[in-house]
This record gives structure tokens, sequence and C-alpha cells, in this order.
């Protein structure tokens, strides 16, 4: 069933009418998402495409079309909004693709979020995509994944292409590839997917991409010891950036002395992760642990 | 953005905090003005944004009026780490019986802004928290509700035992609240908050981090931008939206997000170079967008080649093409540049570049190793 999108995804796109939005929502058909519903207040009773009905509210979209996941690609003034509403109408997965969001917009938001039990991707995340099934709720391209069985964990967004790219070049396709998103708050971290990898009979090991600041790494890399018996092999971005800037990522920053590549990677290995020095070495590094171009 | 101590009093002190009396000043003349209607001995402080200021000699106590005037004029103009003090804080010399630690900051782990209050004031708090984290009391708030009154009592205990005292800190809580949380700071503290001779509870120095975010809607915090204590680089790719980061090395990079941008300076490391810089161009990349890229990357004299690294998603590779062509009409690039694109509309650009001359490579790795020989023969 690989994680949280599959053939049983029917997708509600919120800022359908956008520019990023319409973008999208055309590229997600194309690969085959099931995209069941459009939400853009004022523009209800259109269709997109001449296909997605066009809703003012989530709610009455998810009456009218039983949508069980949201993907938000709103202005950055508007998207937290966005998914309080998403979450108040009782969609269970809400992804939020928008980046500039204000943190504290972020910060209150979660409760509510959290209170509801929705599961949150994002927001500044390019979604996620399980190429088994067709379905993609984002923005990673299509073209680059191949179905498999390595399941993949980012902060980034290119960076993840490129890591998924060298894979599917060597034959190793994947499950799902999630990216968590590079804010300081996001709705669902890197213990909650390998969580999820580890609990898929569809996924047989996990590639973790990470980057400076924060600790989430280090967290997950205790969670991996404790809790994951299937290989992951991990890469932290960063390991050259000056301390106290932001690297683009609100996220990506050293703090003090905290948050560095260095100490990321010394949990890594502490944890039995395969530590990649480069993005090509995820292949070889796989392949060490054991999974072959095919079986991947 | 940070802002300049100055500023962060001037929203503190609308906010209710009190403060002692003081104002900025730029010229030496201006300082002498301020030295003279507070009376006493001041202190001059140099308003840039960099750690260390009074290590650097930028910090300076005046005993008159004169001495106010003297100190200004050796602070201004001065260079500490790289940047130019344009402004001093004039504030009158304060006579300190205790001095604490006020801060709130908005926290990755929580999702919630936490106060941390400590009676270790007026020292480096990740000092303290790294040494002796038991002396830092942290309070995650809820931001749906805001900080409770009896939170900020609990935190003033912390802090004092006289009772009138423990009140006033507990209102400068509420008050450091409001001003975090109507400016959308990331980061705001008072450091140190001070109890002077005669028991008054007074903020002394404060610290100001505004979440960039914030600044699209509001124009009124924008305007405390002040581009002259940044990289001049950096200010011009800000205003070129841009995501960049001046470094010290000889390898220009041009890159399509964060995590990518970063992952490719670290392989320039790899390989034996050093990053001249952090560059994303971002998603929606226009031709202007890799133009204003090379604008300002050729602008640095340590620029010894120049990579643009492109993993086309969103990104058109073909937008990218076009934008170093143009470039390169528009102005003479005087070193080498090597490409490496893929993805959207691959064809498309390489057909572009080769129009031109040029060629464009698919694997990230050689790229970088080419680039990294490249900066090296050249140097």
């Amino acid at each position: 069933m690989s994680i949280w999108a599959g053939a049983e995804t029917r997708l509600l796109v919120q800022g359908i009418t956008g520019r990023e939005g319409s973008f999208h929502t055309r590229q997600m058909l194309e690969y085959g998402t099931v995209v069941v519903a459009g939400v853009t207040p004022g523009k209800g009773g259109q269709r997109f495409e001449g296909q997605v009905p066009v809703f003012n509210t989530v709610a009455d979209a998810v009456r009218e079309t039983g949508a069980n996941a949201a993907v938000i690609y709103v202005p950055p003034m508007a998207a937290a909004a966005a998914v309080i509403e998403a979450a108040d109408a009782g969609v269970p997965l809400v992804v939020c693709i928008t980046e500039g969001i204000p943190v504290m917009h972020m910060s209150r938001a979660m409760p509510f979020v959290r209170s509801r039990g929705v599961r949150l991707i994002g927001p500044n995340c390019p979604g996620l995509i399980t190429p088994g099934t067709r379905t993609k709720i984002g923005i990673i391209p299509g073209n680059i994944c191949s179905p498999g069985r390595v399941g993949m964990v980012s902060r980034s967004g290119t960076l993840t292409y490129e890591v998924v790219n060298h894979l599917t070049r060597n034959g190793i396709g994947q499950s799902t590839c999630v990216g968590i998103g590079g804010d300081p708050i996001i709705g669902t971290n890197f213990i909650d997917c390998l969580n999820a990898f580890q609990d898929d009979p569809l996924t047989d090991a996990i590639v973790l991409i990470g980057e400076i600041g924060g600790t989430d790494e280090q967290q997950a890399a205790a969670f991996v010891r404790e809790r994951v018996t299937k290989p992951v092999v991990g890469f932290i971005a960063g390991q050259t950036a000056p301390k106290g800037r932001r690297m683009g990522h609100a996220g990506a920053i050293i703090s003090g002395s905290s948050g560095t590549a260095e100490e990321k990677m010394a949990a890594f290995e502490a944890a039995g992760i395969g530590v990649m020095k480069r993005p090509v070495d995820v292949v070889e590094l796989l392949r060490k642990k054991g999974v072959n171009p095919g079986e991947g | 953005m940070n802002l300049h101590e100055y500023q962060a009093r001037a929203l503190l002190k609308a906010a209710g905090v009190p403060m002692l009396d003081g104002d900025v000043a730029s010229t030496p003349t201006e300082a002498e003005a301020i030295a003279r209607r507070i009376g006493g001995t001041v202190v001059i402080k140099a308003q840039v944004h960099a750690g260390g200021r009074g290590k650097a000699g930028g910090v300076k106590l005046a005993r008159n009026p004169a001495e106010a005037m003297d100190e200004a004029s050796q602070i201004l103009g001065m260079t500490i780490k790289g940047l130019t003090v344009h402004k001093v804080l004039v504030v009158p010399a304060a006579e300190i019986a205790t001095e604490s630690y006020l801060g709130l900051i908005m926290d990755r782990e929580t999702q919630r802004p936490v106060f941390m209050v400590s009676s270790a004031g007026g020292v480096d708090i990740e000092e303290v928290a790294a040494r002796t984290p038991e002396k830092i009391v942290r309070l995650p708030v809820d931001p749906t509700y805001g900080l409770f009154p009896h939170q900020a009592l609990t935190l003033a205990f912390v802090l004092f035992r006289d009772f009138t005292q423990v009140k006033a800190a507990a209102r400068i809580m509420e008050q450091l609240y409001s001003v975090f949380g109507g400016n959308g700071a990331s980061l705001a503290e008072i450091n140190p908050l001070v109890t002077t001779p005669d028991g008054r509870v007074v903020a002394l120095d404060a610290k100001i981090v505004i979440d960039d975010n914030e600044l699209f809607w509001r124009p009124d915090l924008g305007v405390l931008r002040d581009d002259s204590a940044e990289e001049p680089s950096e200010a011009a790719a800000r205003r070129a939206n841009l995501s960049f980061i001046k470094l010290d090395g000889n390898v220009g990079c041009v890159v399509n997000g964060a995590g990518l941008a970063m992952a490719t300076m670290d392989l320039v490391k790899y390989y034996g170079g050093e990053p001249a810089n952090f560059l994303d161009i971002g998603g929606s990349s226009s031709p202007e967008k890799v133009i204003n890229a090379l604008k300002i990357i050729t602008a640095d004299p340590h620029v010894r080649a120049i990579l643009f690294n492109i993993f086309g998603g969103i990104t058109r590779t073909d937008d990218v093409a076009n934008g170093i062509v143009a470039a390169t009409r528009q102005f003479k690039v005087n070193v080498p540049i090597v490409i490496r694109l893929t993805g959207t509309n691959e064809a498309e650009a390489i057909r572009i570049l080769n129009g031109v001359g040029m060629t464009a490579l698919s694997d990230m790795d050689q790229a970088v190793e080419r680039v990294v020989k490249l900066a090296r023969g050249a140097a």
C-alpha cells in the first residue's frame, strides 16, 4: 500500500485556479493522480480543464466528492488558514506546498491540526509520490521516479530529485518519496515517516535526506536505532554552511554550535545508518545493505 | 531580519517596557547633544549586527558630553567584523544591583514560542545553556491563548523575591510576549534585565529578530531593514529575490533549491575546492533571475570559475539556459562557466546553449570536478 498516497487517494486541490495550483494540477492529472475536486472561494461551480469540479469551500468539496486528501497551493498569507480549513472539513491528509508562511501562523495552526488528528505534510515541501500507483500529491517530477521498494524521506526538494534520479537510473525503484519541508515548524517529521515505512510491507529500505539546523535528524537516528529493523542510508546537506546564517530554507540554520552537519552525521553513524558523502553514494550504500537493482 | 538594538528598544518601549532614557546618533555632535540631555556618565554603543561589540571597541563609557563626542567620533565609521558603524546608541550608564536574562524564541521542537528566563543575566545565554542548563527555566506558550497571567507570574518568581519586583517583571514578560507575537518575531530578548539600587526593574539591552516571512505583509517592519548593515552583494541578491550568502572560496555556485545548493557546496569541498557562495535561484526561475545571479557572483573578484547546477522540476532548464546566454551577451564573464542541467525541457536547454557554443553536462559529480579543476587552474 506504500505510505499515505496510493490507490485509495481522492485528492482535492486548494488554490486550483491559481498560477501554481493550475500548473501542478495538470501535472498531477497527467501522471495519473485521481484529482476529484478543486477549491477556490468565489469560483465554485466552475470546472478545471473541463473536468475537475471547483468548490467555494473544502467542506463542500468533501461532501460532494468524498475527497480524502488535500494539497495546498495558496499564497503564503492565506496558506495556514487553508490548512485549518482542510483540517476542519475532516480531510485526514493535508499536504501544504506553499513556501514563505510566517512561522507564527504555523505555530497557531498546529494545535488545531493536531486536535483534529490530521496528518499534515509540510509546509514548504514538494509533497509526496507513490510511483507504483502513479499517485502524486505535490510537485515531485513523476518522470524521475520508478516503482519499487525503497522509501524516501527528505527535508529538501531538488536534492530529493537528485537522489531519486540516481536510484531510478540504477534500477532501484521507490515505494513512496516524501518531502517533509524545510520550515522550522512542519506537520510531519522524519520519525513519523520512518515509523510508517517501517510498518509498510511494500518498503524494504529507507533513504533519509536531512540538512543542517535543529535536531530532527538526531532524533530520527535515535528512533532508527531503537525501532527500525529495515536498512537505512542517510545524507546531510550543509557540511560547508557557515554558522548563524539561514541557508535558504527557514529551518536550515546552525544556531550556536547546535544543528551542524558533523553532529548529525555522527548521530547517523552511531545508529548504524549508512552515511552518504555525496548524493551519488546512495546506490552503493543501498547495495551494501543488500538492496539490489530490480528488487529495489 | 535582525533589528538594531535601538530599533528593538523602540518596539519594547512602545509596548510599555521600562527602559533607561537614550537615543540614537549618526554624528558625534548628535551624540554629544544626547549625552548633554541625559546628563552624567553615558555609554556609547555601536549599532551593528555583530556579536562581541565591546571586545571590538564598539562600546565605550563617556563621563561628560565632550567625551561622548570624542568616543562617538571614534566608534562611528569603525569596522566591526566587516561591518561599518553608521549609528551609535547613547544611554545612561546604569547602576546595576542584579542582572537577569529574559528571552522568547520560536521553538522548533514544541512548535511554540518558548520563554527562557535565568537569573544568570548579562552574559551570553548560549554559554549558560551549554554549561549550566539548570539555570535556565523554560516555558512553552500556546499561541492560541497567549501568555496567561499566572505563567508570567511564575516566570517572574524565578527571578525575584521582592513582590513589587515580581509584579514589575511579570508585566515585562507580558509586554515582551506582545512585542514577539505582534511583530512576528522569531527571537526577542532582554539581556540584561536589571534591578537598579533603588529597586526598579529595567530593560537594559534588547535584541529582536523578525521572521523574514512576515515582511511581505508588514511593510512597517520592512523599513527597519538596514541595507548598510549587510554584505553589499547579499543586499543586492535580496532585492533581486535570490537567496544568497557570500562565502570565502573561489567557486561561484548557481543552484535551484536550498538543499541542492547546500549539497553542491559540499560537493565542491569534497572535490578539493572552496565554494564562493550559497545561491538558490528558487523554483520558478526566469532568465532575469539568472542574469542577476551571474552579476552578483561575477562582482566577487575571488571567483575563478562558476558552476550552474540545475535540476529541472518546476524550474525550466531552458529558462536558465536563456538566462545564461542573455547574461553573457549583456556583460563579459571573464571566468569559465560549467553548466550542469537535467530535467524539465533539458533538450531545448542544450539546443539553446549549443547555439552559442556552450555545452552542458548532465551529471553533478562530473560538473563539480570540472569546475574545481578550472578554478584551481585559473588561480
